[in-house]
């Protein structure tokens, strides 16, 4: 995989070759697949992101905890008082995959569990109100695991490493990218929108309540997913922004090396040593030992 | 190195993918050292795995993985249930291992008609594996490759031994490495393949005179 998004883009410019095709050959020179292997493995893909979608609209699943479950239900049946069902409709299936992870239920994790909505959500959104045929949309999935990918090079995609924005912040500049592609951005405005998108996500902490992968996160997801769109459509405006995708990535990596532990996933600091969360902890149903023996304490 | 579907997948069954993928994974990495499904098994959780893998579905996931389930396999969720059907019993304990020891380490004891093996690991992120010590010795699997581990006296020409039996068999190599124990001059080969290890070579390999010590740990998913 490429390890600046400078590099990916002297790749696509020195061979004309455009962004998803470079990314597809760099894959299968590396693996060993062969390119339409790959593409097909990408559709199945999307095609789990879809049904995670679907199922956590539904809103029956619950998760052990108790804590998550129903809420995108909640959002996609009551609909916009705002902005408009687009953006309801993105907030509703981010939150839907996030609810159906919690509950055990199967997800792409893409780039992580914790940050597995915010992609489906964008990209099947975007997909939809667009009407983008499928194999653009594997082309977009593409782009987003070269940004994935030079993320996780240049800095992390752990919450325990670098806290929420290695996460939700990571998943936030890879549906920007993928959408400002779709659009007709050109590789800067690619670029630019990975930076505007992850810069609006520096600092963010890990602090699931419980420790768990539900709250926050189900809402992270959510806004993660409208910081993908709002870049993109600032990158594809022609907004710029004076420091580089690949800067903004070390930045990211940095801060997540001075984040305090308290804020890396531990569930020791920020909302989940709060009284409310604390009290919340105290209810939630514990899960069924482990039969026949149990789990020893 | 980080692949393409490392960073747009795995596709697993949630919550986490380090304490629910992984520790699946681990379930069947003990699995496959065992060459089969365990009888019985005693799981040691460590760390994060200790303190958080309740809500992460790691007891489940790893008795899943014990008797076969993949990470995204959804009958992992009635992990339990299916592994009474497989004939499988189980318990899990917590341990302290110390500062050193990655925070999602576990100890697993599986055993299955008279053969009996213990295998520790840690889900070091993103779903991957690292098993780090089997039975006693230590060793470096993350289940990516067909693998054969063996610890041989440290004598000429049992190298040449053991890649002869799988250039017979037109087993192709991925990797090979050999570390030296020092202790009794013992020395630790790993040998990953791209195809599974026959069983005519793993059979051949036991006989030996000088081999102390052998397993071939199937690919996992």
């Amino acid at each position: 995989m490429h390890r600046s998004i400078e590099s990916l883009i002297r790749d696509a410019e020195a061979s004309g070759r455009p962004l998803p095709e470079v990314v597809l050959s760099t894959e299968s020179d590396e693996s060993g697949v062969a390119p339409e292997q790959i593409r097909a493995r990408i559709g199945r893909t999307l095609a789990v992101m879809r049904s995670a979608i679907d199922e956590g609209l539904k809103g029956e699943a619950r998760s052990p905890s108790g804590m998550t479950g129903g809420r995108a239900r909640l959002l996609w049946e009551n609909g916009s008082r705002i902005l408009g069902p687009r953006v309801t409709t993105t907030l509703a299936r981010a939150i839907a995959t996030l609810e159906v992870n919690a509950a055990m239920g199967l997800i792409v994790a893409a780039p992580t569990a914790g940050a597995a909505g915010v992609l489906p959500a964008v990209l099947i959104s975007v997909g939809e109100f667009l009407e983008v045929e499928e194999d653009r949309l594997i082309d977009a999935m593409l782009v987003a695991g070269a940004v994935g990918g030079v993320i996780a090079h240049r800095a992390s995609l752990a919450g325990a490493e670098g806290g929420c924005q290695a996460e939700t912040g990571t998943a936030a500049a890879m549906a920007a990218a993928a959408v400002t592609w779709i659009q007709g951005g050109s590789h800067e405005q690619v670029a630019t929108a990975v930076a505007l998108s992850l810069q609006g996500m520096l600092g963010l902490i890990c602090d699931p309540i419980g420790g768990l992968v539900e709250i926050p996160c189900i809402y992270r997801n959510a806004s993660a997913a409208m910081q993908a769109i709002s870049s993109a459509e600032m990158a594809l405006a022609g907004l710029d922004f004076p420091v580089s995708a690949d800067e903004v990535i070390d930045v990211m990596g940095e801060v997540g090396r001075r984040m305090p532990a308290a804020y890396r996933e531990t569930a020791l600091g920020g909302l989940a040593t709060t009284a409310s969360a604390q009290r919340l902890v105290q209810l939630r149903p514990t899960s069924k030992p482990g039969k026949p023996s149990g789990i020893s304490r | 190195m980080v692949s393409l579907f490392d960073i747009l997948g795995p596709t697993m069954v949630g919550p986490s993918s380090s304490h629910t993928a992984g520790a699946c994974r681990l379930g069947l990495m003990a699995r496959a050292i065992l060459d089969g499904t365990p009888e019985r098994a005693v799981m040691r959780l460590h760390g994060s795995f200790a303190a958080t893998g309740e809500g992460h579905g790691t007891h489940r996931a790893m008795v899943g993985g014990l008797i076969g389930l993949a990470p995204d396999d959804l009958r992992l969720r009635n992990a339990y249930e299916e592994a009474e059907r497989a004939g499988l019993t189980w318990e899990f304990h917590e341990v302290e291992l110390g500062e050193e020891a990655h925070p999602n380490t576990a100890i697993l004891e599986v055993e299955r008609g008279g053969e009996r093996a213990v295998v520790r690991g840690a889900s070091v992120g993103g779903g991957r594996i690292r098993v780090t010590e089997v039975d006693g010795f230590a060793v470096e699997l993350e289940g990516n490759y067909h693998t054969l581990v063996i610890l041989a006296h440290d004598e000429p020409g049992t190298i040449a031994a053991i890649t002869g039996l799988l250039a017979g068999h037109r087993v192709n190599l991925a990797t090979m490495r050999v570390d030296r124990t020092g202790r009794n001059k013992d020395a630790m080969m790993t040998i990953e393949a791209d195809d599974p290890i026959p069983d005519a070579v793993f059979a051949a390999i036991r006989t030996f005179p000088w081999l102390r010590w052998a397993r071939r740990v199937e690919k996992i998913s």
